[in-house]
């Protein structure tokens, strides 16, 4: 790993480039900003070990950071996530830009995913990527004002003057809205074409959420499609920055809604890190249990809606109920259902209800009969099968090219898991297989989802049957909410306790980022610590980000009825994608 | 036929038409019930809970009637009016020719000597409605739902017809009336078994139900033809679906299923006079009640293919299907004189 920080230090020059210490170990290497280009490509095609996938891609004001030790001068700093699958190891390249002037060079050439991250850097933040190919707002209104993550923007409407809507503002707005074809990059002649522009979406259907496609038609089939997000953001990043590391969590949940825990996992295990927490092995397999059975609740949602999506009726009520059951398990254990906000840093809220593992091992019993039910019904029928094989098809390079990871990666027969290649949280004590098919296309995201199912059912099964004894929180300083039981015996357990509660824990200064297996896809929190009670920056990846990009890509030449399948086999939420 | 035809047509009129636009309240409902309890969960049963729930049948009826008469500014008036009356007229007009028991009870409005083709041209006539309800709209849902439809219907409509003939040759008429008397010693189900298969396919597809729900297709086309229509217009569209549904599962019976006839080993048991009546009509519907079940857990049970899966399923297999069932029963009559 050491080799490739070597490599590159000898590529730019030892002295313009510094390496800097991270919590996660993540090589993280600043190199000036007119490097950037040829780094990238270096590392993509050079290295020892290629890095194929640019995982993420954002900023961070630097502006009001206190704590920034052994790294260069930076008004706002881009980094790149980079990860290599040969390899199994990661790398992290900054570039220091000053406010006066921000610009750097886009990499969208080299990675076509970063296409995205760099129009929602330039809309959080107002990095200027030269050369890149569409650098628009992509998450705000096209009239938005400010940078929103910038440090001196408004985070609460408190802090700004009442909102007014004056007619002509009002007009303003309406008007950049207007859909012009051109600016989509769509040509509306063609000789002997009339093409027709359908706006599927922001309120449609299918598109799970309010998510649009901008489509230019010859008569159903699709010429173009144009994704446009941004309907569903939150600014959940910003909120962060005012929310302390505990009550931040909540917040977590709701970024992937059908995911529930297994948000606050890479937060918490990330925050973890930063503490330098060890959690306890109970709490582990808490939390693995959790999050599998949160893994079923998704993927049968999933499978429901996605006969519904091809045009069958049934389905989505059988698993309904299914789900009705797991979320009954999931509220006795957690008192919530869809977002329990469970997981705290150090562990788990508490410790694990009388009778729970009986509920657990019912449920593990039930489910495998109703899957081999919905395999004959949905899976094996010949009609589903027609509309899905061979539609939306991509090979495991291509996926990786815009950024897909999870089952939609496995489905073009990669066997990369994260659980399995980078065990965390005791993942590598489970006796599980990592389900996969080859075509890459619809019906085999679908497949693969499907065969996950009963594979997260082993992993819940060995957790009820082997759980581990001891406490459920980890006897630490940051552990949050701190322990009780001897804060009215001695003062400095009070003091730990009473400050603790009220301001919260004060991490540490550092960076780390923590990817785990998420529902959908790999999900990743990288946070920096100042050293506060809040976090100075938090950047969420979400796995479902990156995958509509590649709509586009997948999807021109089918019909509509083929890209309602397409969408369907991404499995994601709108508030992933627009945090 | 005769002309003018008598006072008891005039008279069965109402009494049809009424009824059959009753039965599709119900069905509305039934339908619900019973996918309901096919799909693990209870469907509308809290109004009139003693009547399974029926009350929510009349209470959306109500709503339908009572809801704001919109009429999109952006569309064409006369046709956006015009369709939903041409669609479940149309319908109602084919059931002019359907006798509904034996001929000695007269409950038909007229026989006819063109009843089959009679249906055929009214379920053509439908789809004028539904082409217009897809223009008229103005909106680009809509108007993918229309063309759709115009395809599905030219297409299914082709073949329809064809794979009718098979039972007009043997019974040497298009009258129903006679259709039907003819299958006394063996229904049609046995002889033209694939005639039945074509006619339900096309049946299907010109209902536009699912799994052939393709002008509408909410995943797709979030309402397709109908995606402006509002209140009772939609009220009509919705009713003449069900009307549709009545008609193909009336029209499989007559033709293939031997219609008020019971098995030929029970028939000599049914009583004459008005007792005959009545036995032929409840054997009637009971058959159709079959039917209209089988529909509905089709919808229940099947994904909708692809538009132009559904097509080259019609023109690559189902026609020349036809073609040949109308060629082989042609030769069986010729061969067996």
């Amino acid at each position: 790993m050491s080799t490739v920080v070597d490599d590159l230090a000898t590529k730019v020059g030892a002295e313009r480039c510094t390496v800097q210490e991270t919590a996660d170990k993540i090589p993280t290497i600043w190199v000036p900003r007119e490097e950037i280009q040829s780094v990238l490509r270096f590392l993509k095609d050079e290295a020892s070990t290629p890095y194929e996938l640019l995982f993420d891609v954002s900023a961070i004001d630097e502006r009001t950071r206190q704590h920034r030790v052994d790294q260069p001068d930076s008004d706002f700093t881009v980094f790149y996530h980079l990860i290599s699958l040969s390899g199994n190891n990661d790398i992290r390249i900054k570039v220091p830009l000053s406010e006066a002037d921000n610009r750097v060079k886009s990499v969208s050439s080299i990675y076509p995913v970063a296409n995205w991250y760099e129009r929602e850097a330039f809309d959080m933040f107002g990095i200027d990527f030269e050369d890149h190919p569409n650098l628009r707002r992509i998450l705000t209104p096209p009239l938005w004002e400010g940078h929103p993550l910038r440090k001196e923007h408004p985070a609460r409407a408190t802090e700004m003057d009442p909102f007014t809507m004056t007619p002509e503002f009002q007009k303003a707005q309406q008007d950049a809205l207007k859909f012009v074809p051109e600016e989509w990059g769509m040509n509306t002649d063609a000789k002997h074409t009339d093409f027709m522009f359908l706006n599927l979406g922001p309120n449609h259907p299918s598109v799970h959420g309010v998510f649009r496609i901008a489509l230019q038609l010859d008569g159903e089939v699709i010429v173009q499609a144009v994704p446009d997000i941004g309907y569903h953001h939150r600014a959940q990043e910003k909120m962060s920055e005012r929310q302390t590391w505990h009550t931040y969590i909540p917040y977590t949940d709701r970024v992937d809604y059908l995911g529930g825990v297994i948000n606050n996992f890479p937060y918490v295990m990330n925050v973890e890190n930063m503490a330098g927490m060890k959690v306890p092995e109970r709490a582990q397999v808490i939390r693995v249990m959790l999050v599998e059975l949160f893994r079923i609740a998704s993927h049968l949602l999933f499978y429901g809606t996605f006969a519904q999506d091809v045009g069958q009726m049934s389905p989505v009520f059988y698993m309904f109920a299914d789900r009705e059951r797991l979320f009954s398990i999931i509220e006795a254990i957690t008192g919530g259902r869809m977002h329990p906000s469970w997981f705290r840093i150090g562990g788990v809220c508490q410790d694990l209800p009388d009778g729970w593992d009986a509920m657990v091992l019912d449920f593990c019993n039930y489910l495998p009969k109703r899957l081999d039910h919905y395999e004959k019904m949905a899976m094996q029928n010949g009609i589903l099968q027609r509309r899905t094989k061979g539609i939306g098809a991509y090979n495991t390079a291509e996926g990786l090219e815009w950024g897909i990871t999870g089952p939609s990666l496995r489905a073009t027969g990669s066997d990369w898991d994260l659980r399995k290649k980078r065990p965390y949280s005791m993942y590598d004590q489970f006796d599980f297989e990592i389900p996969m098919a080859t075509n890459g296309d619809t019906y085999d995201r679908c497949r693969v989802r499907v065969d996950e199912i009963r594979e997260s059912l082993k992993i819940i099964r060995q957790c009820a049957e082997n759980m581990p004894s001891g406490p459920y929180k980890a006897d630490h300083r940051l552990a949050t909410p701190p322990a009780k039981e001897r804060t009215m015996q001695d003062i400095e357990t009070l003091i730990h306790h009473f400050l603790n509660v009220s301001w919260g824990p004060v991490i540490p200064p550092g960076e780390s980022s923590t990817i785990v297996e998420a529902r959908t896809g790999w999900n990743s929190y990288y946070s920096i610590s100042d050293g506060g009670t809040m976090s100075y920056r938090t950047r969420i990846r979400s796995p479902s980000f990156p995958a509509l990009q590649q709509i586009p890509v997948i999807s021109n030449g089918f019909m509509v009825s083929d890209l309602i399948a397409i969408v369907a086999s991404i499995d994601f939420v709108m508030a992933d994608v627009d945090r | 036929m005769e002309f003018p035809p008598n006072i008891w047509s005039y008279v069965l009129i109402l009494p049809i038409a009424v009824g059959m636009l009753v039965t599709a309240l119900i069905l509305v409902w039934w339908e619900r019930r019973l996918l309901g309890w096919w799909q693990d969960r209870k469907g509308p049963n809290r109004v009139w809970p003693w009547a399974g729930g029926f009350g929510q049948a009349i209470a959306d009826a109500v709503k339908l009637l009572a809801k704001d008469d919109w009429v999109p500014p952006f569309g064409d008036r006369l046709f956006f009016v015009l369709a939903p009356a041409i669609v479940a007229g149309s319908m109602l007009m084919a059931y002019v020719v359907v006798p509904w028991a034996p001929r000695e009870s007269g409950l038909i409005i007229t026989d006819s000597n063109i009843a089959v083709l009679w249906f055929l041209a009214m379920s053509s006539l439908a789809v004028y409605g539904v082409l217009l309800a897809g223009f008229a709209s103005n909106n680009k849902y809509a108007l993918l739902g229309g063309l759709r439809a115009a395809a599905q219907m030219v297409t299914y409509e082709v073949f329809m017809a064809l794979s009718l003939m098979g039972v007009v040759i043997l019974a040497g008429s298009f009258s129903l009336l006679d259709i039907v008397e003819d299958q006394a010693e063996l229904w049609n189900i046995g002889p033209q078994f694939v005639g039945f298969v074509i006619f339900l396919l096309a049946g299907l597809a010109e209902t536009h139900r699912l799994p052939f729900d393709l002008p509408e297709a909410e995943h797709e086309l979030t309402g397709g033809f109908h995606t402006e229509y509002s209140g009772m217009k939609f009220g009509l569209i919705m009713a003449a679906e069900y009307l549709g549904l009545i008609i193909t599962s009336a029209m499989i019976v007559l033709l293939f299923f031997g219609g008020w006839l019971l098995p030929p080993a029970l028939q000599s048991l049914v009583p004459t006079g008005l007792a005959s009546a009545l036995v032929g009509l409840g054997v009637f519907a009971a058959k159709i009640i079959v039917f209209i079940n089988f529909f509905i857990l089709l919808r229940a049970a099947i994904p909708r293919p692809r538009y132009d899966q559904l097509m080259s399923l019609g023109w690559k297999i189902l026609l020349p299907l036809s073609l040949v069932n109308v060629l082989g029963t042609g030769a069986w009559m010729l061969w067996t004189g």
